[in-house]
């Protein structure tokens, strides 16, 4: 039994030892991004406790076995039995009740720190994202802004209110930590208040088909006086002339998912040459494709369906768009000759 | 002999003339009722499950019960087959356990070479940033086939090593039923088959997982997929039923549970697990199935993206991923508590000393069994479920660490003061165990939803689960080769060439599954076919060049071990009955095993372990002409 003690006593410097250094080596090659929001703070002091956690039972069991193989290999032509040991209850009983205890803490620490990353924040900031194979779309409706980029001005909690259009996606920006899914049929929310100005990227984390790797958006994070600024220049582009601000809402919208502009076949008719075109309609009447006709089909797209087409647009643009905004789309219709 | 004799080739040849005449079937039924009578996806799908079918009976695995339909009785067949060489019975129906674990064993090597070269394939890819050679469509396909084709892999590795041993370790003569037991493994081979043919229909590009909406709405592909899941599902389903009778009625006298070899109590938590969550992966494939091929909307919400069909909805995408965790949390149970049972199987021959703790050892693996029960959530800890499920989930991951920890403290104890030998099978049980440490101590990590949220998705959680089913699964069942090798074939492996595998796999392992966390925390995710060269300051790209090195120095090890055993099943020093000293019944029999395992009635005396206990032993057995 001393021999034993004094077998655990260099185990047990060896382990700190082994502990010491393996938590050193999984931070070098475990690089988490530079944290650029609140949230990652919550999250970031979580991993370096289990690190440190991964790290002590790793030598625990590694500096056992090694010690063990070392000291108790068979010498040559030793045909001899170990010690005839069965198992001790005393210490199947505290090697059950200590990990359980950790773990309960682990996980009441984990609850805590789930509550700060998704807790409400006084005076947030709604921006609504949208995902559909293989882009972003952001919108933000106290400016009346829609975005390709990601836009977040520095320090202010920002509420995500997230759909999918088509398949599942997931918002994960590393330099953040917080990560969502975008389920069709789902509304999900996700909340950042970013901490650090830059330029990161938004990437799809859920395998939704062909171009997932590439589905990818620019975020940018702003000081609150250049985030004002951005502001004020999206929204005072109202005042490009009617047809290119119709092109540019018809792109955030997402018109050319069905629309084509080149006269390709899609899910809906083709814009290219629209204008003054006869149409057939699915009840074998015609129609002349004139300013009335084109806004009653954005209000009420269902209406009238020409020949050959489903009636799946979504009837809710009336909603969305200012009656400037549907002129504006018309004059750009008008161009596409 | 004629190759067409033989009933796998029989088998296969009625598998394509069943896929022709169910496509034929579907158009015809489908000009009856005055529908267009062409349409690819449902004369696919009632092909390939009736070819799946036609399979199986061509093959021979109903014979026996289509006899008893009509009133005949058939004794059952022992022995190689009278007209044949010895050989084909190993690609025949035959109903000696022995046989039946060799031929899982076989398919499920082959299984795991094949889902071993689809990750070569895109690990290659994946070297450098930008596309290279597979293109995004095949990079899609191959992930999910990898995945897929593995865990199959895994499911009949699993197979062979239960049904070879548990009835040895009984002293039974064979499993309690011994024709469901061959039915058992034939299902897998029209289930892989299909598997690997939804390449040629257009593939699935989802991954295993196989979400909906998108998996709702690609490839044909899709379909065979699915099929095939569910076929080897049936054999998960069969086979546990069988092991869990042999276990409850065929132990012999004097063998009460807690005197079992700890490797069948492996099993029988294993196949409890089998018995009752594999139905559930079936139903989820099952309702995509159905969805995609009568238009049902279980779990695509009817949203139509550009140019996509409308799906008549209402379903919703998150109850799938319910159904499926609910069987595929646990299935890494199933393939990681035979694999934990080999190391205590093995430790004590090799310590020359007791199990430690045998019956905390035997009770964790039916706790890890219940407890895997009720953690599928954390899968889905992102996905937008209601987020208040996201606390309890938590705690019961955690609590999974509780009877893991148990084995691994009493598989220290039992090295502890022991006399330790290192021939080829217990390095590679000292392998799991360093392997199975890390990925299962990056667990908890995973299972803390805080810190699940960075990793979710990412390349850490590729290096966590490989490093658990390499410590789990891979690491014990090549010891378990090495370990029984002599006791299949009647003689000894080449162990330098073992040490030699052993040595290359481990350290390259290693730097797989650690470079894989490296990116993953870097901000790789999974499944892409490509990646921002800048992450990580640049030094992804490295990352992945280790990773793919590695994983052909794997590749390239597991070829040295098929090519150790085909040669020294030739060429290897006859082994005796038990080289390795050890207690158990299989090895107080003659190697290779006889066509009836045991002359004579096994009687268990003593405690299965007790090495180091002058003038014990475990099983006795009678003399010839003694009762």
């Amino acid at each position: 039994m001393n021999k034993n003690m004094r077998h655990f006593a260099i185990v047990a410097v060896l382990v700190l030892i082994g502990a010491v250094i393996m938590n050193k080596l999984l931070i070098s090659v475990l690089p988490l991004p530079t944290p650029s929001s609140a949230q990652a703070e919550s999250v970031d002091s979580l991993f370096r406790l289990h690190m440190a956690l991964i790290s002590l039972f790793f030598s625990l069991i590694v500096v056992f076995v090694v010690y063990a193989i070392v000291i108790f290999r068979a010498r040559k032509g030793d045909e001899s039995d170990g010690e005839y040991i069965h198992g001790n209850t005393t210490l199947e009983i505290v090697w059950t009740v200590i990990p359980l205890a950790i773990v309960i803490y682990l996980g009441f620490l984990g609850t805590k720190a789930l509550g700060e990353v998704t807790q409400a924040q006084p005076n947030e900031k709604v921006i609504q994202v949208t995902g559909f194979q293989w882009d972003w779309r952001f919108e933000y409706p106290e400016e009346g802004i829609t975005s390709t980029t990601l836009v977040l001005p520095k320090g202010q909690p920002i509420r995500l209110e997230m759909q999918s259009e088509d398949v599942i996606h997931s918002f994960f920006i590393p330099e953040f930590r917080v990560k969502q899914d975008l389920v069709p049929g789902h509304v999900t929310t996700l909340r950042i208040t970013p901490t650090r100005t830059g330029g990161f990227v938004l990437r799809c984390a859920e395998l939704c088909g062909l171009s997932h790797a590439y589905m990818l958006a620019d975020v940018q994070v702003l000081e609150p006086a250049e985030y004002d600024a951005w502001v004020a220049e999206q929204t005072s582009q109202t005042e490009l002339p009617p047809a290119e601000l119709g092109a540019k809402i018809a792109e955030t919208q997402g018109c050319q998912g069905c629309h084509s502009l080149d006269g390709s076949p899609s899910a809906g008719p083709t814009w290219k040459g629209l204008f003054g075109r006869e149409e057939t309609l699915a009840d074998g009447s015609t129609v002349v494709v004139d300013e009335d006709y084109l806004r009653e089909s954005i209000l009420d797209p269902h209406a009238k369906i020409v020949e050959g087409f489903q009636p799946i647009m979504p009837t809710d643009y009336g909603e969305k768009l200012s009656d400037e905004e549907i002129t504006a789309i018309i004059e750009f219709i008008k161009t596409l000759e | 002999m004629s190759l067409f004799s033989l009933p796998a080739v029989k088998g296969l040849i009625a598998q394509i003339l069943g896929t022709i005449a169910g496509m034929a079937l579907t158009t015809v039924i489908r000009a009856l009722m005055g529908l267009p009578a062409w349409k690819a996806e449902p004369a696919w799908v009632v092909g390939a499950l009736l070819g799946g079918v036609a399979f199986l009976f061509a093959v021979g695995a109903f014979d026996d019960w289509l006899q008893w339909m009509v009133g005949k009785e058939t004794p059952l067949r022992h022995g190689p087959p009278p007209d044949r060489p010895a050989w084909t019975r190993y690609f025949s129906v035959d109903y000696n356990h022995k046989v039946i674990g060799i031929q899982y064993t076989v398919w499920g090597l082959f299984l795991l070479m094949a889902g071993g070269t689809f990750a070569l394939a895109f690990r290659t890819e994946l070297l450098r940033s930008g596309m290279q050679f597979l293109g995004l469509e095949l990079f899609n396909n191959f992930i999910g086939l990898h995945g897929i084709v593995m865990i199959g892999g895994i499911l009949l590795g699993v197979g062979g090593m239960a049904n070879y041993l548990v009835p040895l370790m009984l002293g039974a003569e064979d499993m309690a039923f011994p024709r469901l037991n061959a039915l058992g493994f034939w299902f897998n081979v029209p289930g892989a088959l299909l598997i690997l043919s939804s390449l040629l229909v257009g593939g699935w590009d989802a991954g295993w997982t196989g979400y909906p909406p998108l998996s709702a709405r690609g490839p044909i592909g899709y379909q065979l997929f699915f099929l095939g899941v569910y076929f080897i599902g049936l054999s998960s389903i069969v086979g546990a039923v069988n092991l869990l009778v042999t276990i409850l009625h065929m132990r012999p006298k004097g063998m009460s549970l807690f005197r079992m070899p700890i490797f069948v109590w492996g099993v029988f938590a294993t196949s409890l697990i089998q018995l009752t969550a594999t139905q559930l992966i079936g139903l989820s494939f099952l309702m995509v199935l159905v969805e995609r091929t009568l238009g049902m909307g279980f779990f695509d919400p009817g949203l139509a993206g550009p140019g996509k069909a409308l799906l008549e909805g209402g379903g919703d995408p998150i109850l799938f991923q319910h159904l499926f965790w609910f069987y595929s949390h646990p299935a890494v149970y199933i393939f990681i508590l035979p694999g934990l049972a080999v190391i205590g199987e093995l430790l004590p021959v090799f310590a020359r000393k007791p199990l430690f703790g045998y019956k905390w050892v035997a009770l964790s693996s039916l706790a890890i069994a219940l407890v895997g029960f009720l953690v599928w959530a954390h899968h889905m800890f992102v996905s937008g479920m209601n987020p208040g499920l996201r606390v309890p989930f938590m705690f019961a991951t955690l609590l999974v660490a509780v009877p893991t920890g148990v084995k691994f403290f009493s598989w220290v104890g039992t090295i502890w003061g022991g006399k330790l030998h290192f021939p080829t099978p217990m390095l590679f049980v000292l392998g799991a165990i360093s392997v199975f440490l890390i990925g299962g101590l990056t667990g908890p990590i995973l299972g803390t939803v805080p810190t699940n949220m960075p990793l979710h998705d990412s390349y850490f959680v590729v290096g966590h689960f490989h490093a658990t089913m390499f410590g789990g699964f891979v690491f014990p069942f090549f010891a378990a080769l090495y370990f029984w090798y002599p006791k299949v074939t009647g003689r000894m492996y080449n162990e330098t060439l073992g040490k030699i595998h052993f040595w290359l796999m481990t350290p390259a392992f290693w730097a797989q599954t650690l470079g894989q966390m490296t990116v993953g925390v870097m901000g790789m995710r999974r499944r892409i076919a490509d990646y921002d060269p800048a992450l990580g300051n640049g030094m992804i790209q490295a990352g992945h060049v280790v990773i793919t090195i590695a994983g052909f120095a794997i590749a390239f090890g597991v070829l040295l071990m098929i090519y150790n055993f085909i040669r020294s099943a030739e060429v290897g020093k006859v082994a005796g009955s038990n080289p390795w000293r050890s207690r158990s019944p299989e090895w107080q029999i003659p190697s290779p095993v006889p066509e009836h395992s045991f002359a004579a009635p096994v009687t268990v005396v003593g405690e299965p372990y007790d090495y180091g206990l002058a003038g014990s032993t475990y099983v006795r057995m009678a003399a010839a002409g003694d009762d």
